[in-house]
């Protein structure tokens, strides 16, 4: 059985048909990434699969539960952990407060503990700063940790958010154009944090990425994605030269050469 | 111009001050978490001095006093601070809830007129149901500098989208923010009930409006700022008569001192002039949003 199973997802914003019967499985420690042209909706289906839009139609399974209608929070306990395209880091904390902050749920003290500084609190904050920085270390920025995000160079930045994900324990992880704006060293180096997070956790990862030397790197199995529809679907290197997904990327009237 | 003169100048800025910043903070945690005052707060504040006044009488009735008294005084006064602030929160939380949160889509302008509408509502409410120590400051501080909820409630400032998606029930954290502000606003109910034993429901609105003077001359969003702003707020207040009257005399002039307010607040504008973003406030390339 799949780990994420989307079925006949289909999404509209008011008139507009944004991702139609879309489909998705994805196994444990599977590579998916799903490509196509500005605007065909593949965020939409990102925001769709974590819950933050409601899909007008169509079932999101996870693990064998229904996601559609849980609340975010839970989704994100049972595993399914995502990035953003502008990573929306809360800037004017620290590195290390933001993998804290991801482990709340794991953390059990209460408002005794809280106000007062329990023996339990300080046990569990103390455990929560040790599992925190062993991230940092895995990811390079542990020497930055009580530096405000802010403050960091961008690849870091990128780096501190793919910590914050991981740090939840995530089954599947979804990445969201996790090279966006980086030089081409960055990027190589981010293929290789992504390549490590996976072997680690053994991750099931589904990525969106214009760039598609990441998408060969990295993907088993690729989507291409128009006007909310799968055009094509399968090995990386078969999708990324079909004729079709060249239509749609460059455009009609250049199809004749 | 004597020493017990000043003294009790003093000690009046040092409690004025004190209701001030306990109002603030509520305006400043509040603001930490929305990006927005809630602009019922200084009706939570009269709220609570109300809910303080009936857990008191009612608390009297039950154990009695003078030489009948069950229990000694000061332990009521303590009964009644927790009780009040315990039962303010849940105003905290309902307001929260009916009113800020189907909200938190829409343009601040609505939730801000929402806030206007519900402090009118409580203010007419109370007249028409009834006719008319110290706060650990550096605890609070630490709560949210260091606990889960704390660090939940400033990420929840920065970026609220993705709070949820790293497995904190956002809800939680709003309503908690809620409740802790209106809880320090009932204490400060509380505290003026006891200095100056006049309630009446408007008492939150001129309360309300110089305490969100003291959260913005704080830094929108510091609650350290908001808690010393409201001390300063209070002390230029109180310090501005006797000034006025030493001026008087010295210069022989006759300025009245209901030119108090007048005095105080150009004192705080000049002082905004120079540190328009607050004493602790992050400098923001933001307009302000109300």
């Amino acid at each position: 059985m799949p780990l994420l199973h989307v079925t006949d997802m289909s999404h509209n914003f008011g008139g507009l048909q944004a991702v139609s019967e879309y489909n998705l499985s994805l196994d444990p420690g599977q590579i998916t990434g799903l490509i196509g042209p500005n605007g065909a909706g593949k965020t939409t289906i990102f925001n769709l699969i974590t819950g933050l839009y409601r899909p007008t139609k169509g079932s999101v399974r996870f693990d064998g539960e229904e996601l559609v209608g849980k609340k975010l929070n839970e989704t994100a306990a049972m595993g399914l952990a995502r990035t953003f395209q502008e990573m929306k880091l809360w800037r004017h904390m620290t590195v290390l407060e933001h993998i804290k902050m991801a482990r709340y749920s794991k953390l059990s003290y209460g408002l005794m503990g809280a106000f007062l500084g329990t023996p339990k609190r300080r046990r569990e904050e103390r455990k929560v700063t040790e599992l925190a920085m062993e991230y940092l270390k895995m990811f390079a920025v542990d020497q930055v940790a009580d530096q405000l995000v802010v403050n960091l160079p961008y690849g870091d930045q990128r780096r501190v958010e793919m910590a914050r994900a991981l740090v939840i324990e995530p089954k599947v992880l979804l990445l969201d154009e996790p090279t966006v704006g980086m030089t081409p060293d960055e990027m190589m180096a981010m293929i290789e944090v992504i390549r490590k997070a996976h072997e680690r956790f053994n991750l099931a990862i589904f990525l969106i990425e214009h760039r598609l030397q990441v998408v060969r790197e990295l993907c088993q199995h690729v989507q291409a994605l128009v006007f909310g529809q799968v055009l094509v679907e399968g090995k990386s290197d078969e999708v990324q030269n079909h004729p079709k997904v060249i239509e749609a990327y460059i455009g009609e009237q250049e199809v004749e050469f | 111009m004597t020493f017990t003169f000043l003294m009790q100048n003093l000690i009046n800025a040092l409690q004025w001050g004190s209701f001030y910043a306990l109002i603030a903070m509520g305006y400043s945690m509040v603001y930490s978490i929305l990006m927005l005052f809630n602009f019922a707060h200084g009706d939570i504040f009269m709220v609570g001095a109300y809910i303080g006044l009936g857990v008191s009488l009612g608390l009297l009735s039950l154990f009695g006093t003078g030489a009948a008294a069950i229990l000694p005084g000061w332990v009521l006064l303590v009964l009644t601070i927790l009780i009040s602030m315990f039962l303010t929160a849940f105003v905290g939380i309902i307001v929260e809830r009916v009113g800020y949160r189907p909200l938190r889509e829409a343009p601040r302008a609505s939730a801000a007129i929402t806030g206007l509408m519900i402090g009118i509502m409580l203010e007419t409410g109370n007249i028409l149901f009834l006719g008319g120590q110290r706060f650990k400051f550096p605890q609070l501080h630490q709560f949210i500098a260091h606990t889960k909820w704390g660090m939940a409630m400033r990420a929840m400032a920065y970026d609220y989208v993705v709070v949820p998606l790293v497995g904190v029930p956002m809800n939680t954290i709003a309503a908690m923010t809620f409740a802790i502000g209106s809880a320090l606003a009932a204490a400060a109910g509380i505290l003026f009930g006891l200095a100056y034993p006049v309630l009446d429901p408007y008492m939150g609105v001129s309360f309300g409006w110089k305490a969100f003077v003291a959260a913005i001359l704080g830094g929108r969003g510091s609650i350290m700022g908001a808690c010393l702003a409201g001390f300063m707020l209070g002390f230029i207040e109180i310090m501005t008569v006797p000034a006025i009257q030493i001026m008087n005399r010295l210069f022989s002039l006759n300025i009245g001192s209901n030119l108090r307010d007048l005095i105080a607040y150009s004192i705080v504008l000049v002082i905004l002039v120079f540190r328009p973003h607050g004493l602790f406030g992050q400098a923001y390339s933001s307009k302000l949003r109300l």
